[in-house]
């Protein structure tokens, strides 16, 4: 079983996003993470760039390769985590905690089209 | 088609390795993680199933010739023992395979050669004997062999296998007496001291449960092996040697020897040393942590001026290097030159190729 957290909204390309208020939070999940292995670099774009639902926003970097980081939702970065540009390796200690960029949501009703935790625990479990 | 299995895959499947197609087969990538592994290697001991990898024989009254013809380097009068290391070329220079001459005796040869190359190298093998009075064998499927590498190798592989190796030196074998055919050489691709051993399937399997039990030794999978071999700048046919890449490319000039009088290539070699190549593999450093992958774009001045082989954020120095094949008019150390990764470019300038010393006993 993957390890899944209630209250979340996931995407198919396996990026979470915990919402407070009109912000979201948006990481990489720990399905994510396990499947890449060691990260060794996380490429993030900088506060005031737009992204857009279904876009590269930048990539999480392993070992062996790089994937890209699609964003599950449209906004504006508000925030990006600074901690992951000297430890990237805490998105393998934990990925829920060590969210990647706040982005303030253009739009709410994107979040509908996202899986909720049972369904993305289900789709991750299909997938082995 | 489906892949080829190695004579250990149900054991790394026990082991719940990551599994992966490489060269046809279906090999480990990862026991643990990467990371892991490469320090096991580069500090204490890890062990590679390399069964992949493809053994060809070469015997008979021409064979110390005919490898000669064949091979880049020279085995004349190489004592019994001993291994050299070189490539097969095209007449155009362009690369076969790189691969390890073992002598075993007197025009008796054993020839290591890469798992995704073997039809391709048999075929080639064959087709240029005519003439010599050799006996050629295609061995890839009998032979298994695991690579024992790390500072510990020597006491894992005496005491734990039961397998005297201690007097053996840098690049030499010796045919084991408990099999026929077996083979140990102080060899590897590590860049660390090791050995790499070759049996039958049901040999292999002994000492590689003898290791598992054991302990001491750390099952390690090819995506450490890719990471420590690149740190050290050994080359992996396919990146860093092609058959548009030749050796002078490569930088690998010296286990080409234009003083024999002849093999196949020969000539072109010698013309690349003469003229100069356009294009050279160098080693890139960024000041950034981004990563440079294979097949990423390098530049001066918004220009393309060639492309990363192999990159990494190495484990042992911290640093995000690359290998790339580069125009040779940038070639110099020091030259500034940039990469393309995603959709930025970042800053970079060429160094030496070797990231991180090599650890050999000699």
């Amino acid at each position: 079983m993957a390890k899944v957290i209630e209250g979340l909204y996931y995407a198919e390309s396996h990026e979470f996003v915990r919402v407070e208020g009109d912000y979201g939070y948006i990481g990489i999940t720990d399905y994510a993470q396990n499947a890449l292995g060691n990260v060794v670099y996380v490429d993030m774009p900088e506060v005031d760039d737009d992204v857009t639902a279904g876009e590269d926003f930048g990539a999480v970097e392993s070992v062996k390769a790089a994937s890209d980081l699609i964003s599950p939702v449209s906004g504006t970065v508000v925030e990006v985590n600074e901690a992951l540009e000297d430890t990237p390796e805490l998105i393998n200690q934990d990925a829920f905690e060590n969210w990647i960029i706040k982005v303030e949501l253009s739009d709410k009703s994107e979040l509908d089209s996202l899986m909720d935790a049972k369904a993305y625990g289900e789709m991750c479990d299909n997938e082995h | 088609m489906e892949n080829k299995r190695t004579c250990l895959y149900d054991k790394h499947v026990e082991l719940k390795a990551l599994i992966s197609p490489f060269g046809g087969f279906d090999m480990p990538i990862q026991y643990s993680t990467i990371v892991d592994e490469h320090r096991a290697v580069r500090n204490a001991c890890g062990v590679f199933d390399v069964s992949h990898m493809g053994e060809v024989t070469v015997r008979g009254k021409d064979a110390e010739r005919y490898v000669n013809h064949i091979f880049t380097n020279d085995v004349r009068g190489m004592e019994n023992g001993k291994v050299l290391y070189g490539m097969m070329l095209y007449e155009d220079g362009g690369t076969v395979d790189d691969l390890l001459v073992y002598k075993m005796g007197e025009n008796d040869f054993f020839l290591v050669i890469n798992a995704s190359n073997i039809e391709k190298d048999w075929e080639w093998i064959q087709k240029n004997a005519d003439g010599f009075d050799v006996e050629l064998c295609n061995r890839s499927d009998y032979y298994g062999q695991i690579a024992v590498q790390g500072p510990d190798s020597e006491n894992i592989v005496e005491q734990v296998l039961g397998l005297p190796c201690s007097e053996l030196t840098f690049y030499t074998a010796k045919a084991l007496a408990c099999e026929e055919g077996m083979i140990i050489s102080r060899t590897g691709y590590t860049g660390e001291d090791g050995f790499e051993i070759y049996a039958s399937h049901g040999m292999i399997r002994v000492l590689w449960d003898k290791l598992m039990a054991d302990g001491r030794c750390k099952p390690c999978g090819l995506g450490c092996r890719d990471t420590l071999r690149f740190e050290v700048g050994l080359p992996l046919y396919g990146d860093e040697l092609s058959e548009d890449i030749s050796p002078v490319m490569a930088g690998l000039a010296m286990f080409c020897k234009l003083d024999k009088p002849e093999f196949i290539g020969r000539d072109a070699l010698a013309a690349q040393k003469a003229d100069g190549v356009s294009r050279k593999l160098v080693g890139i450093e960024l000041a950034d942590k981004a990563i440079p992958r294979h097949g990423y774009e390098v530049l001066k001045d918004g220009v393309v001026i060639g492309e990363v082989t192999t990159g990494y954020h190495t484990i042992s120095t911290d640093k995000s290097v690359c290998m790339a094949l580069i125009d040779s008019a940038y070639a110099k150390l020091d030259t500034e030159v940039e990469i393309k990764i995603r959709k930025k470019v970042f800053p970079g300038k060429v160094v030496r190729k070797r990231f991180y010393d090599k650890h050999y006993k000699k």
